[in-house]
């Protein structure tokens, strides 16, 4: 009975192979899409996991000097009498920019197990490493390694990208750096009764294990907008599906009551088409995991570079296959098939075995349960409402956003019959009456198709307002951090005083950078002193300020410090900041200081070097008219190297590459999401065109030609298309503005402003109405060349 | 003569090989004359009806109404003679699902520029429609629905009107009201009409019948 049932629903896909291959295809992107974007995330984690595994970072309390980047070995040697289980590490990079490998030196005797790769592998045992000048790379990493035959390379995919890992006496040595350790690694577990770090070295301080996932946290920011991008294609794939199914489902109708009337037991059959669905949802989780695998791949190394360059968090490029994707995609598959299907199983359970077998209307059906979506969309309307009122929270930021996103497209169909209506109602002619008046019709049918193109425009519109946003902001933000025109380095306090000097007769202004770290409210933060001139006035822009505020800084009345200090620390202008024991000042002004996940505070350079007189500036920022004649005298006259001369130009275009790539990344998920809205909107016009030829033919019969139907229906796409763009630009603006200004704040601790971009909205409305139009034109070409003979069969009474 | 049928084939394709449905017809129908086209299910009478009313295209033959010979004519000027000259009334009624009955009634007299509103008054009166004009065909029962039909047609005065199992689907006692009424406009707008019927009692009704049997006028 069961093979023979099983056989007689299957039957059904046989002859309706397009509306069969909508559902696996559909499902089938729905899942590609979800799982692409959750490999390119797992990826990401994985590398950042490698990195936390092996810099210690996340895991292990870290001591770290309140001011400036060095431990001395006595304090080191005075920590481990004390009972204090730390263990040494220099970490500085190592190349030149651009070059540079993360060169982490670390004892291996006393580091933590699996901090180092020792001990695990052949030739890896602790005698050889310690009597061998070796080194630790991550496969991609290996190649940016200088060039040094007393070095043993050993390739180790455990190791973080960008970074090798070495014994702390070869790094000292590399590094030119003797006797330098830059923090201790403290071990999980401590001897009891160890005397407190503030007796023993009071001039360090202890780092908790949770601040170092500073840049995931500002990674989780990118992460967030690939999961919002990947869970609303996955939405728009569900609609797709669902349709089908529906339609599918409805049109067995007869068959339900036909099995059911020779015996079959409902229960049997409900089991039937739950094993049916369970074989599609495994055939397209299967194909959406291997496609979601391509798209992953294609994408990841843009991912890598984006991550790379805006966040300095390494990922590897290339993607490997893992088995919980598989897992996942699978996973989202049947649920996607579970949620899409669930509706059309229980109307089938629930359909008395007398019911009419024929088939009712789809549209008439779509549109059954009206009223109480419209009702649906006004509460979720009224709750995304309140919550950009009175909400608070990340929580509340992602609730707020499902509301705004579901309310607006079950509201779609309402707002469509509304704009029609008012077109019929200035319609001349009796075609263009016809016109508005089927389309009507047609809005219910249609309504899930264009729901998902609602959100897929909704998305693009939304991901990239942030995102140019973002580039915008961070544009302005370079431009403002880097103003003058080279960037000149030196590496000693007797050539940092050369050529400052040299520099203030021969540029036109001279800006010293010189930092030390320290803690400012119990926030790690970097101490800056600066030499007030015309270029920060020009060109640094604060969000909030108060008085004249380079004046005050200069005459050393007021600091300025970073949105993060002032986030964290609620400190904001004319409040006091304690900056050192002896150091208290009002703030003038806060300053966006973007990506960076430290406090910064800024005060004059004479006060700052009257505190910290050891610190001189080993890195200037120079003005000058005429930066290549500068940059070739500072060469011959100081010797200076050329790769410790920058050009700002090149670091902006470093910079602005990085955006470029970024822009792929949402530019690619922009076009893939477009063309799954396009492949909905094709697939339900497909699937109704059968059912249009009874509502159109008499049109013809009464004197219009086909093509001309064909032409109209084309239109009838564009207009439902246009006009749900049209809606879906205001809501990609709300989602915009939901992203960057209760997400973004909630999760990352800044505010991004919002920038609006009507050329860009411009590009997407017409993409979005071009992948309707083509969507459309198979259906209409098809409509447009029919045959006579099909459209007289709707007339036919005998033959 | 309005209508003139000459040696009209037509041929299906099938599975078993080509049908020939129409085996060289000859037919005239004057102006204002009435025609009844019976004849067994599958012999070609609306097969007949389609050609004549420029919805289909014949594989032999000509045919020329009101001097234009349909069959060298492309799809938009078979689409404008359909607008204008010929108004087909369905077994089905094949009203517009979307439009109201007014709109409905009007569609083909504005499709071919001859919409005149009083006239739209005058026939949804003597067809009983007056108080229907705004519903939607949906709410309407079969008999109305034919009526409208049939407003529609006359409304955009035709030439020649074709019928195809007009009265089919409705009972009895309607189907009697319906062809009174049909017969009683088309007497008055002068236009010439051919039916295809099963129906003797319509049939009998018409001024000369013709019968088909396998593709052949008897």
């Amino acid at each position: 009975m069961i093979r023979v049932g099983f056989s007689a629903i299957l039957s059904h896909w046989r002859r309706n192979l397009l509306q069969l291959f909508s559902l696996v295809f559909g499902l089938a992107l729905a899942t590609a899409l979800w799982s692409g974007v959750q490999a390119i995330n797992a990826e990401a984690r994985a590398s950042y996991d490698a990195a936390a595994t092996t810099l210690g970072e996340g895991q292990y309390d870290q001591v770290l000097p309140r001011s400036g980047n060095t431990i001395s070995q006595d304090q080191y040697i005075a920590l481990r009498r004390a009972g204090w289980q730390v263990t040494p590490v220099l970490d500085d990079a190592l190349g030149p920019i651009r070059r540079q490998v993360r060169l982490l030196g670390i004892d291996p005797l006393t580091a933590p197990a699996g901090l180092m790769p020792v001990g695990q592998g052949e030739g890896r045992d602790i005698v050889r490493v310690l009597t061998t000048r070796f080194v630790f790379v991550n496969p991609n990493t290996a190649d940016l390694l200088p060039e040094d035959p007393a070095l043993q390379v050993i390739i180790d995919d455990a190791v973080a990208p960008g970074v090798a890992i070495t014994d702390i006496g070869v790094a000292q040595q590399l590094l030119g750096k003797p006797a330098q350790i830059n923090r201790l690694i403290v071990a999980n577990t401590q001897p009891i009764n160890i005397p407190n770090l503030d007796k023993i070295a009071p001039e360090l301080f202890v780092k908790s294990a949770i601040g170092g996932q500073d840049v995931q946290r500002l990674t989780d920011s990118f992460h967030l907008n690939l999961t919002a991008f990947g869970l609303l294609s996955f939405a728009v794939g569900i609609f797709i599906v669902q349709g089908v199914i529906g339609l599918a489902f409805e049109q067995r109708r007869s068959l339900v009551r036909t099995l059911r009337a020779l015996g079959m037991p409902l229960r049997v059959l409900i089991w039937l088409f739950v094993g049916e669905l369970i074989a599609f949802a495994f055939v397209a989780g299967a194909l959406g995991v291997v496609m979601g695998y391509l798209i992953a791949a294609v994408l990841l190394p843009d991912v890598a570079a984006t991550l790379r360059g805006l966040y300095g968090a390494d990922v590897v490029g290339a993607l490997q296959l893992r088995p919980v994707w598989w897992v996942s995609g699978f996973a989202i598959a049947f649920g996607g098939t579970a949620i899409a299907a669930g509706g059309a199983l229980w109307k089938i359970a629930r359909m008395p075995i007398l019911a009419s077998a024929r088939p009712r209307a789809w549209a008439v059906e779509s549109n059954k349960n009206a009223a109480l979506l419209a009702l649906a969309a006004l509460a979720l309307l009224v709750t995304a409402l309140v919550l950009a009122i009175w909400g608070r929270g990340l929580l509340v930021g992602f609730v707020l956003l499902g509301c705004l996103l579901t309310g607006a497209a079950l509201a779609l169909p309402y707002f469509l019959l509304g704009v029609v209506s008012l077109g019929r109602r200035f319609a001349r002619g009796p075609i263009s009456e016809w016109f508005w008046a089927d389309t009507r019709q047609q809005v219910p049918g249609l309504s899930l198709a264009l729901m998902a193109l609602l959100l897929a425009t909704a998305a693009n519109v939304g991901v990239s307002t942030m995102v140019s946003s973002f580039r915008e902001t961070f544009v302005g933000f370079l431009d403002q951090r880097l103003a003058p025109e080279l960037f000149v380095s030196v590496s000693s306090d007797e050539q940092a005083k050369t050529l400052d000097a040299y520099l203030s007769e021969h540029a036109r202004e001279v800006l010293p950078v010189v930092s030390i770290d320290l803690q400012v409210a119990d926030v790690p933060t970097a101490l800056f002193g600066v030499r007030v001139e015309s270029t920060y006035e020009e060109n640094w822009r604060f969000l909030r300020a108060q008085g004249d505020v380079w004046s005050l800084v200069q005459s050393g009345n007021a600091a300025i410090i970073n949105e993060q200090l002032a986030r964290r620390a609620d400190l904001w202008p004319g409040d006091m900041v304690q900056i050192l024991p002896d150091l208290t000042l009002p703030i003038a002004a806060v300053v966006a200081d973007y990506g960076n996940p430290l406090g910064q505070v800024v005060i004059n350079e004479a006060q700052f070097l009257q505190r910290f007189p050891d610190q001189r500036a080993q890195r200037f920022g120079v003005r000058t008219d005429d930066p290549e004649g500068l940059s070739q005298r500072l060469m011959d006259d100081l010797s200076i190297e050329a790769a410790n001369i920058v050009n700002q130009e090149q670091i902006k275009a470093f910079s602005l590459n990085v955006f470029e790539r970024t822009f792929k990344v949402t530019g690619a998920l922009n076009v893939l999401t477009l063309a799954v809205a396009a492949f909905a909107i094709l697939m339900s016009l497909l699937t109704l065109s059968a059912m249009r030829i009874p509502q159109l033919a008499p049109a013809w019969a009464l004197g219009m030609t086909r093509r001309e139907l064909g032409q109209l229906e084309l239109v009838r796409a564009v207009v439902l298309a246009a006009l749900t763009t049209i809606l879906a630009l205001p809501l990609g603006l709300l989602l915009a503005w939901v992203l960057l200004t209760v997400v973004n704040v909630e999760a990352f601790g800044w505010e991004l402003p919002m920038y609006l971009f009507p050329a860009l909205y411009v590009r997407l409305g017409v993409f979005a109405l071009v992948a309707a139009a083509v969507a459309a034109m198979i259906p209409a070409r098809r409509l447009a060349y029919t045959p006579p003979g099909t459209l007289l069969k709707v007339f036919a009474n005998d033959r | 003569m309005l209508l003139e049928v000459n040696q009209l084939t037509k041929v299906y394709p099938s599975i078993d090989g080509p049908i020939e449905v129409l085996r060289g017809i000859d037919l005239q129908v004057a102006a204002g004359e009435t025609l009844a086209l019976t004849g067994e299910s599958g012999s070609g009478k609306s097969t007949l009806l389609h050609l004549v009313g420029g919805l289909d295209t014949a594989d032999g033959g000509r045919i020329t109404l009101a001097g234009h010979d349909i069959l060298d004519m492309d799809d938009r000027s078979r689409a404008e003679l359909r607008r204008t000259d010929v108004g087909v009334i369905f077994q089905q009624f094949n009203l517009i699902p979307s439009l109201d009955v007014s709109a409905n009634i009007a569609f083909q007299a504005r499709l071919a520029g001859s919409y005149e509103a009083s006239r739209l008054q005058t026939l949804a009166a003597s067809l009983g429609l007056d108080a229907h004009l705004n519903k939607f065909p949906e709410a309407l029962s079969g008999g109305q629905q034919q009526r409208v039909a049939i407003a529609r047609t006359l409304l955009a005065r035709p030439k020649l009107i074709l019928a195809d199992e007009p009265t089919g689907n409705l009972d009895e006692e309607t189907a009697d009201e319906v062809l009174e009424q049909m017969l009683g406009l088309v007497a008055e707008t002068g236009a010439a009409m051919m039916v295809v019927t099963h129906s003797e009692k319509v049939a009998s009704r018409m001024q000369r019948r013709v019968r088909l049997n396998k593709g052949r006028l008897l």
